[in-house]
C-alpha cells in the first residue's frame, strides 16, 4: 500500500448560520490523481480553501495531516511551502503580462529587489516544456487562448516545486480537444509521482483520469470509490451526489397554468470580453401564465446569462433571436424597456447586482419603480414608507424599520428585500435567478411560499437553480440547460435528478 | 447593548455638529470671543459663499460613486474673466452677462460630463484636462491682466459679498437691523412649523416617528441656531446678498437630492451601479447630469467670486475645487459614493471656515492653517471609513 501523503481529519467549518462542511474525512495516497465530486455547494471548494489556507488555520475544526506532519497553514503561502498549490477555476491570470512574469508573479526570481530576468525566462521555458507548451514565455497572457492558458497555470504550479496539486474544474472552459491534452498531461505528471485532486463535474473526466473518487453531499463525505474495486460508472457517481430524499419542504400547490406570456426564439449571446465564445446557443423557451417554470444546470452552463440577456440585454454582445410578449414581439433594448414590458429579473448576485448596500430598505423597495410612489418628478415621501412598510410586512422581512440599511441585514431578509423591490414593480413574468442561494432552510420555505403565491395571482416565474431539489419540489415544467444550450424539457411531475443529471452530462461528455 | 449602540449612532449622525461646536468654542476661547463678534459671523458667509456653492454641486459628482470635478476653480475663473471683458470690454448688459456666464458654465460642464458619462472616460482624467485647459484660456481672456469691475455697481450688489451688499433695512434703526430679525424668527418658525406637521401626518398614518423629546431639542436647537445667526447679522450690516443666493442654492438642492427622483438616482448609481442599471435606470444621463450641473454651480460661483473682488484675474479660483471636496468629506460624504447630503456639506463646508477664520484672528501662519486643514480632512474620512467598518482600524 502506498504512503497516505494527505489526510484531512473531521474537518468542520461554519459560516454564519450555514454549516459548510460537516466532518469531513479525505485521505489522498502518494502519487495517485483523486476526484472530488458533488453537486453545487456540497462543500468541494470550501474543503479545498480550507486545505490551502485560504481559511487559515483556527477559522475551521479538525486537523490536516500532510507528509506525516499535522499543518497549521495560516495562508495560502505556507500550504504553497510545503508543495500544495491550487488552480483556481476563474484563472487567475493578467492578460497584459508575459506568461513568464506571471508563472513567477509573486515568487519572482533574482536577488533582493532586482529581478533576473534571463533566469525567469529560461526557468519558463523548462515548465512551459513539461506542460508541452511551444509558445515563447514572452508571449502576452492576452494573445494565447484558454486551453493554453490553463497550462500556463499548470506551468505555475510546477514552477513552485508542486507536491499536490489541486485543479478546480480545470476543463469548465476547455474544448474537447483541449480537454484530453490536459487529462493527458495529469496522467503523465502521475507516472512522475505528481499526486493531483481533481474537482469535476464532467464524470466521463473523473472515470477516464481518477484513480480514486470521493463524493461530498450537503457538507459530508458519502463515500469513496476505489478504480478497479468498485463500479465508478457515472450513473453510480451521480446516485452518490443526489442519493437524499425530497420531504415536505416544499409548500403545495395546485397549478392553474394558462396561455403562454413570455416567449424566447432562437435566444443567441456571445460572450462580452470574448466575442468568438457563445454562451447562448439557439435557445427557445416559454412560460405560461400561473406557471413555475424551472432552468437546471450546473454553474457556467449559461442559465445567468440567458436571463440577463432576455432583461433589457443586460449581458452579453451579438445578441440575436426573438422575444414574444403575450404573443406579441418586442424588442427589450434596456432594463428600463424590460421593466416596462412587464418582466423582472431577480438577480443571484445580490450584493453586486441586485442591492444598494448603503441605502436604506425603503429606497432599495421602490428604485425599480419609482413611478409608483412619485409625480412629476417629487417622491411622496410618506406614500414610499407606507409601500415600504406594506412589504415588509407582507415577506415578513426581520429588521427594526424601513429606515435600516440594507448591508446591515442577513441573507435571507436581503434576499426578501430584494424579492420586495421586483414585486412593487409589479411584473407579469419573474426570472428568479438562486433565489434560496445562501440563505437559511427556514427562509427557504418563505420564499417558496411566496414563489406559489405569486404564481396563485397570475403571475409566471422563471426559476433558475443549481439544486436540484428545490427544481423538482417547484416548478410545473423544466428545461436542462448546459453549454449554453437546452438540452432537454421535462414536465415536472415525471422529472428525477437522475434524468436530469444525464441529460446535463450527456452534453458535457 | 442596545444603549451602546444606540449612542454610536447618535454619535456617527451628529459627528461633525458636535466637532462643529466644539470647534466654534474652541475658537471663541482662544480669541477671547473675537470670532463670535457680528462682523465675523457676516464675513464667514461673504468669505466662504463660493465653496458653499461649489461644495453642494460637488456632492452631486461625490455621490455617483466617489467621483471629484478637478475643474471647478479653473471653470470659476475663467466664466468670471469671460463675464468681467463681457461688461467692461463689450459693455454688455448686466443681466444679459449673467445670463451668458449661466450658460457658458453650463456648457463647459456638458462639455466635460459628456466624455464622462457617455464615452466614460475617468472624471478624474477629464476634469484634470478642464483644470489645465480652462486655467490657460482665463489667461487667454484676460490676456493676463486684471480687470476691475468696480463701477459695475449692480452686479457687484447682485451677487455681492462687498461692503455695501446687504438688504436694505426697512426699518431703520439704529445700530441693529430689524428686517433680518424678522427674517431669521420667521425662518425659524416656519422651519418648526413644517417639521411638526410632518410629523403629525405620519403620525396619523400610524408611521414610526422619533420620540418627542429628541424631536423637540433637535428643532429647537436648529431653530435657536438660526435666530442667533440672524441676530448675529443683525447687529453688523444685516443680510448679506450673497446669502440669498446661498439660501436658494441649499434649498434647492437639498430639495432635489431628498425628495426628488433624480436626487435619488445619484445616491443609487454610487451605492451600487450595476443594480441601478438593473432597475432600469439609465446612469449614463446620471452621471451627465453630475457633471452638467457642477459646471453650472461653478459658474454662479465665478459671479460670487468676481463681485467679491471687483474685479476678474487669472490666478481666481485656484484651490476652490480642493476647498469643495474637502468640504464634502469633513461633511459625511462618502469617497466610495452613494452616501452625504446637502446639510452634512453644509456643516463641513462651514467647519472649515470656522478654522481659516479662528486661526486667521489668532494670527496662526498661513502655512500652518494649511497643515491644519489637512489633518482636519483626513481626520474627517478616516472616522468614516473606520466607523464604517465597525470600529476596525485595519482593513483585512
Amino acid at each position: 500500500m502506498a504512503k497516505i501523503l494527505l489526510e484531512m481529519r473531521n474537518i468542520t467549518k461554519t459560516f454564519p448560520g450555514v454549516k459548510a462542511l460537516d466532518n469531513v474525512n479525505f485521505q489522498v495516497e502518494e502519487g495517485e490523481i483523486h476526484a472530488l465530486v458533488g453537486e453545487n455547494g456540497a462543500g468541494k471548494s470550501t474543503l479545498m480553501n480550507v486545505l490551502s489556507g485560504i481559511y487559515p488555520f483556527g477559522t475551521y475544526d479538525g486537523d490536516i495531516v500532510y507528509d506525516g506532519n499535522v499543518c497549521e497553514f495560516h495562508d495560502i503561502k505556507e500550504s504553497e511551502r510545503m508543495g500544495i498549490v491550487i488552480i483556481h477555476q476563474e484563472l487567475a491570470l493578467i492578460p497584459y503580462m508575459t506568461i513568464a512574469e506571471n508563472m513567477f508573479l509573486g515568487n519572482e526570481r533574482g536577488k533582493s529587489f532586482k529581478i533576473n530576468w534571463n533566469e525567469t525566462n529560461e526557468l519558463a521555458a523548462k515548465y512551459l516544456k513539461m506542460v508541452g507548451l511551444k509558445d515563447s514565455p514572452q508571449t502576452l497572457i492576452k494573445d494565447i487562448g484558454v486551453g493554453k492558458q490553463q497550462l500556463v497555470e499548470i506551468a505555475k504550479a510546477l514552477a513552485k516545486n508542486a507536491k499536490l496539486l489541486i485543479l478546480d474544474e480545470p476543463t469548465a472552459s476547455l474544448n474537447e480537444d483541449d480537454t484530453k491534452a490536459l487529462l493527458d498531461l495529469l496522467l503523465s505528471f502521475k507516472a512522475h509521482g505528481l499526486t493531483s485532486i481533481i474537482i469535476s463535474h464532467k464524470l466521463n473526466e473523473v472515470a477516464y483520469v481518477a484513480d480514486k473518487a470521493t463524493i461530498l453531499r450537503d457538507g459530508a463525505t458519502i463515500e469513496t470509490l476505489v478504480k478497479g474495486v468498485d463500479d465508478m460508472s457515472e450513473t453510480r457517481i451521480i446516485k452518490g451526489m443526489v442519493g437524499r430524499e425530497l420531504s415536505d419542504r416544499f409548500p403545495k400547490r395546485e397549478s392553474h397554468i394558462g396561455d403562454v406570456v413570455f416567449e424566447v426564439k432562437n435566444w443567441n449571446v456571445y460572450h462580452p470580453i470574448y466575442n468568438e465564445r457563445k454562451v447562448v446557443d439557439d435557445v427557445s423557451i416559454n412560460v405560461r401564465k400561473g406557471e413555475i417554470v424551472g432552468i437546471s444546470g450546473l454553474m457556467g452552463a449559461g442559465r445567468t446569462e440567458l436571463a440577463m440577456s432576455l432583461f433589457g440585454k443586460s449581458y452579453g454582445v451579438d445578441i440575436s433571436g426573438e422575444l414574444f410578449i403575450n404573443g406579441r414581439k418586442v424588442e427589450l433594448e434596456n432594463a428600463g424597456k424590460a421593466i416596462k414590458n412587464g418582466l423582472a429579473y431577480v438577480t443571484e448576485d445580490r450584493k453586486g447586482n441586485g442591492l444598494i448596500l448603503s441605502s436604506s430598505i425603503k429606497i432599495n423597495t421602490t428604485i425599480a419603480n419609482l413611478d409608483g410612489v412619485s409625480k412629476h418628478g417629487i417622491i411622496n415621501k410618506d406614500k414610499e414608507y407606507a409601500v415600504a412598510v406594506e412589504y415588509k410586512n407582507k415577506l415578513s422581512t426581520k429588521c427594526p424599520t424601513v429606515e435600516q440599511n440594507v448591508g446591515n441585514l442577513s441573507g435571507g431578509n436581503q434576499q426578501k428585500v430584494l424579492l420586495a423591490k421586483w414585486m412593487f414593480a409589479d411584473p407579469d413574468v419573474l426570472i428568479l435567478d438562486e433565489p434560496t442561494r445562501g440563505i437559511d432552510v427556514g427562509a427557504k420555505y418563505e420564499i417558496y411560499c411566496l414563489m406559489n403565491r405569486l404564481v396563485d395571482e397570475g403571475k409566471s416565474v422563471i426559476m433558475i437553480s443549481s439544486e436540484m431539489p428545490e427544481i423538482l419540489g417547484m416548478c410545473d415544467r423544466i428545461y436542462v440547460m448546459s453549454e449554453g444550450k437546452i438540452v432537454a424539457e421535462m414536465d415536472g411531475k415525471e422529472a428525477t435528478q437522475e434524468k436530469i443529471m444525464s441529460h446535463i452530462l450527456s452534453v458535457a461528455g | 447593548m442596545k444603549n451602546r449602540v444606540q449612542t454610536m449612532d447618535f454619535i456617527k449622525k451628529y459627528a461633525m455638529i458636535i466637532v462643529l461646536a466644539l470647534v466654534v468654542i474652541f475658537f471663541a476661547i482662544m480669541t477671547q470671543g473675537k470670532i463670535i463678534l457680528p462682523q465675523n459671523i457676516s464675513n464667514l458667509i461673504s468669505q466662504n459663499a463660493y465653496v458653499f456653492i461649489l461644495a453642494t454641486g460637488m456632492l452631486l459628482c461625490i455621490l455617483t460613486g466617489g467621483n471629484i470635478d478637478l475643474s471647478v476653480g479653473s471653470v470659476v475663473c475663467f466664466v468670471g474673466a469671460v463675464g468681467a471683458e463681457l461688461m467692461i470690454s463689450l459693455h454688455v448688459n448686466v443681466f444679459v452677462t449673467v445670463l451668458i456666464m449661466f450658460a457658458l458654465g453650463t456648457l463647459i460642464g456638458a462639455f466635460q460630463a459628456f466624455w464622462i458619462a457617455f464615452v466614460r472616460i475617468p472624471p478624474f482624467i477629464v476634469t484634470l484636462a478642464g483644470m489645465l485647459a480652462f486655467r490657460g484660456l482665463s489667461n487667454v481672456v484676460l490676456d493676463g491682466q486684471t480687470v476691475s469691475i468696480g463701477d459695475k455697481e449692480d452686479f457687484i450688489f447682485l451677487f455681492g459679498g462687498g461692503a455695501n451688499c446687504y438688504i436694505p433695512d426697512a426699518f431703520n434703526v439704529e445700530g441693529v437691523n430689524v428686517t433680518c430679525i424678522i427674517v431669521a424668527v420667521l425662518a425659524a418658525i416656519v422651519f418648526i412649523l413644517m417639521q411638526i406637521r410632518k410629523r403629525n401626518i405620519r403620525i396619523k398614518k400610524g408611521f414610526d416617528v422619533e420620540n418627542p423629546v429628541g424631536f423637540y431639542i433637535k428643532n429647537c436647537a436648529i431653530s435657536a441656531v438660526i435666530v442667533a445667526f440672524g441676530l448675529g447679522l443683525a447687529f453688523y450690516k444685516g443680510i448679506p446678498t450673497v446669502l440669498i443666493w446661498l439660501a436658494v442654492v441649499i434649498l434647492v438642492y437639498h430639495y432635489i437630492t431628498s425628495n426628488t427622483r433624480v436626487g435619488r438616482y445619484f445616491y443609487a448609481v454610487g451605492g451600487n451601479e450595476k443594480a441601478t442599471k438593473l432597475s432600469g435606470i439609465n446612469t449614463n444621463k446620471v452621471y451627465f447630469l453630475a457633471y452638467t450641473n457642477m459646471g453650472f454651480l461653478a459658474a454662479l460661483a465665478g459671479m460670487v467670486t468676481i463681485a467679491r473682488l471687483t474685479s476678474a484675474q487669472p490666478s481666481y479660483g485656484q484651490n476652490y475645487e480642493m476647498d469643495a471636496i474637502g468640504s464634502c468629506f469633513i461633511g459625511g460624504a462618502s469617497a466610495y459614493g452613494g452616501i452625504g447630503t446637502v446639510p452634512g456639506v453644509i456643516i463641513g463646508a462651514t467647519l472649515m471656515g470656522v478654522i481659516n477664520l479662528g486661526m486667521s484672528i489668532m494670527g496662526v501662519d498661513q502655512n500652518w492653517q494649511k497643515v491644519v486643514k489637512g489633518m482636519v480632512l483626513l481626520a474627517a474620512v478616516i472616522f468614516d471609513v473606520v466607523s464604517k467598518r465597525g470600529g476596525k482600524l485595519i482593513a483585512e
